[in-house]
């Protein structure tokens, strides 16, 4: 190749490194020009996306109770539970809050930013879980039953007269309050969507004259006598309602019944302030472990050590930048795996250094001591990120978020690493040979 | 040159009694589990001012409906609270005792609930993924060995660099259970994940230096043992170095990086330190003894 060439790439990467740098933290930059002249434009100013662990907030997991529920439906029904989840969030005003669904029964909320979870899980839970109940068969004998028990005061025989049928909130269409025109009580319609109405019409015709009962979240609300087939799939529901009971069940069937019944599993919540330390004691660990690094290749490897530093400083503005772009929500499981990768970024440099300190103690010429030392020590290169990647990639499949967050950072940490410490390094070592730091073969042992 | 072989044994006798030691601490005290695989709940805050006495914190919890519990001053203003499995009502009450305590400062208030059959999933999942992660170590062992090799016969590199492997994971695990039992430091999902990273750079490591072996045996003639002691050499200062940088970050880690990466520091370090050991003063010389041993024979 032109010798020249390799002067310009390194003056690239250096130019690069500059850019990057302002990329990550563009506020000083940014006031230098706007100070200079206030109609420059500056750079963006993007934050990085951070994790919960380090903003603070809460991420809760529920578990759904899908008794009942064909196989074949569960998806919708999840996909429908996750919809009502993000509805009934909404009014926190969450930045980008993560609903998702985790494995086949599970739904987990993460609200970055939020001081109190329970207020959360409340607004969560609040959403009503409707259903409608048609009586056992041996309706009238439990009823029986239930009033002998009543008498007795044996409430332990008590039984529930009723059975949950198909007829859920997931049908619902829409809830509205009404008042009876006669007795201008308050009443609750509700219109179900086409599926709903055919189950509604259905169970109207098996339950004539019979009680017919609505349950908000395992609680009677109504049980009116079915008086003829309903077709088209609208109910009231009328029961000892205020105004005001009246009007927040609308307003909560309408922001989304739970299709299916759910349970808070586990929760986790961290307050701002050990986030803000973490980030801020993980960057100063960082920083001091970065600079024990250059002090020690330098010292050990001299002109190589300091070129390496710079493949060093690159790797670190690249993929800083890279997580921004992304981007990459920065969790302390990521910053740890990030950390670690500065480590490993100049494993791959000290094994091409040790090559080419035993080429050069065979006498050969500096660029092609270090052309051949590049060429042998890439196999033990390609090993050993080989081993970090099959490790990060299982980890990665293996699911709890702290894993993940490490993983991630680790595998893009790795294959960036490889690219600034096989490529970048040896445009800056071929470069600097052609200077005249090239002639003096002490700096290069 | 340094004779590595030579003094082989000294190294055999160090590595046996560090590791019998770790097995021991393991049976012995077992891993203390942390609420990630056992299910139940963590508190952890700090107050405005000074921390009310400890009978005073019990009955708040108590209050709560929480009848057993452990405590733990957390620095100067601080508490840790861990209970077993709660229920949702204990859950909310317990949280909101808490949080509607003005004597807290609210931006510190963390808490953790985790229900145990998520635990025992977790558990589950973790021991799966070791079962995946070592299949697919032994899968990568014999396709960087599967070249034929004199004299020693490449599965045996394989069988030594298991061997290392386990030495290198043993003395993390050993000192975990110690830390556990008398620190009462948990086992947690990072603990784990540092384990993990550590299946991946001790078998990096061993194979570095076996690469050398196989590199020499076919460049240089000579004894095996003598070739093994040139290998071990040629290794040495990027061993070292290579330790030594990543060790420089992890070390910064557990001292300046905050209570939550500490165990996961520690872990590394150890077995980073465990692995430069194994594979400087361990690979070599158990490979030489395996072949003087079936040579004999």
């Amino acid at each position: 190749m032109h010798t020249r060439i390799y002067k310009l790439l390194s003056l690239l990467v250096i130019v690069v490194i500059i850019a990057l740098a302002i990329f990550i933290y563009p506020k000083y930059f940014n006031n230098l020009i706007k100070s200079i002249n206030p109609n420059f434009l500056g750079f963006p100013e993007k934050e990085f996306r951070l994790g919960l662990d380090l903003q603070g907030g809460a991420e809760l997991l529920y578990q759904a109770d899908l008794t009942g529920i064909k196989t074949e439906d569960v998806g919708a029904a999840m996909d429908g539970l996750r919809a009502v989840i993000e509805k009934r969030i909404d009014i926190f005003g969450v930045r980008e809050p993560e609903i998702k669904i985790m494995g086949d029964n599970r739904v987990s909320v993460q609200l970055a930013g939020i001081k109190d979870p329970n207020e959360a899980v409340k607004e969560i839970g609040r959403t009503p879980y409707l259903v409608f109940m048609e009586p056992k068969e041996n309706y009238e004998e439990i009823l029986e039953i239930n009033q002998k028990a009543l008498e007795e005061q044996n409430y332990d025989k008590m039984q529930d007269p009723f059975t949950p049928t198909d007829l859920t909130g997931r049908y619902l269409k829409k809830a509205q309050l009404n008042f009876n025109p006669q007795t201008s009580e308050p009443v609750v319609s509700l219109e179900f969507n086409d599926e709903g109405s055919k189950l509604f019409e259905e169970l109207t015709k098996k339950n004539l004259q019979k009680p017919l009962a609505i349950f908000i979240d395992d609680e009677l609300i109504s049980a009116p006598i079915v008086q003829d087939v309903i077709v088209g799939g609208s109910a009231q529901i009328t029961g000892k309602f205020t105004d005001k009971e009246a009007k927040e069940l609308a307003t909560n069937l309408n922001s989304g019944a739970l299709p299916v019944p759910i349970t808070l599993i586990s929760q986790k919540s961290v307050g701002a302030t050990l986030g803000i330390e973490s980030v801020k004691a993980s960057m100063i660990a960082g920083a001091i472990g970065l600079i024990a690094i250059i002090i020690f290749m330098i010292i050990y490897y001299r002109a190589s050590g300091f070129l390496a530093s710079l493949a060093l400083l690159f790797y670190g503005v690249l993929i800083l930048s890279i997580f921004k772009i992304i981007p990459v929500t920065m969790t302390l499981a990521g910053i740890g795996g990030f950390v670690l990768s500065i480590g490993m970024a100049v494993d791959a440099n000290i094994l091409i250094f040790s090559r080419v300190k035993e080429e050069l103690r065979e006498d050969k010429e500096i660029s092609s001591a270090i052309k051949s030392g590049f060429s042998r020590a890439w196999p033990s290169i390609r090993d050993g990120n080989l081993t970090t990647l099959l490790v990060a990639l299982i980890l990665f499949n293996f699911g709890t978020s702290f894993v993940k967050g490490f993983a991630t950072t680790l595998m893009i940490g790795v294959v960036i690493s490889m690219f600034s410490a096989i490529i970048i390094t040896r445009i800056l070592m071929l470069a600097m040979t052609q200077t005249r730091f090239g002639k003096i073969k002490r700096i290069w042992r | 040159m340094i004779e590595f072989i030579k003094h082989s044994k000294i190294y055999f006798i160090i590595a046996a009694i560090i590791t019998i030691a770790c097995i021991f601490f393991l049976l012995y005290f077992g891993l203390n589990l942390g609420v990630d695989f056992t299910g139940g709940s963590i508190l952890r805050f700090e107050y405005v001012a000074d921390r009310p006495s400890i009978e005073e914190i019990s009955a708040k919890v108590n209050q709560a409906g929480i009848a057993s519990f452990s405590y733990k001053d957390l620095g100067e203003k601080g508490v840790i609270i861990k209970t077993k499995d709660i229920t949702e009502d204990q859950r909310k009450s317990l949280y909101e005792t808490f949080y509607n305590d003005s004597n807290i400062d609210k931006d510190t208030l963390n808490f953790d609930k985790i229900g145990s059959a998520v635990g025992n999933e977790t558990k589950h999942k973790s021991i799966i993924a070791i079962i995946i992660a070592l299949a697919a170590i032994i899968i990568y062992i014999a396709i960087a060995f599967n070249k034929v090799s004199r004299p020693v016969k490449s599965w045996k590199y394989g069988i030594v660099t298991m061997v290392i492997l386990a030495h290198d994971i043993i003395l993390p695990l050993g000192v975990l259970a110690l830390l556990g039992k008398f620190a009462s430091r948990e086992f947690s999902i990072p603990t784990l994940t540092a384990l993990f990273t550590i299946l991946g750079y001790s078998v990096n490591n061993t194979i570095v230096v076996f690469d050398r072996v196989r590199e020499n045996l076919i460049k240089k003639s000579g004894e095996f043992k003598d070739i093994v002691d040139v290998s071990i050499n040629q290794s040495v200062s990027r061993c070292i170095n290579t330790s030594l940088t990543t060790l420089f970050p992890l070390i910064a880690i557990y001292v300046w990086g905050g209570e939550s990466l500490k165990d996961f520091s520690l872990v590394l370090i150890l077995g980073i330190l465990a692995g430069t050991y194994s594979a400087l003063l361990l690979a070599g010389p158990i490979l030489t003894k395996w072949h003087a041993l079936s040579r004999k024979r």
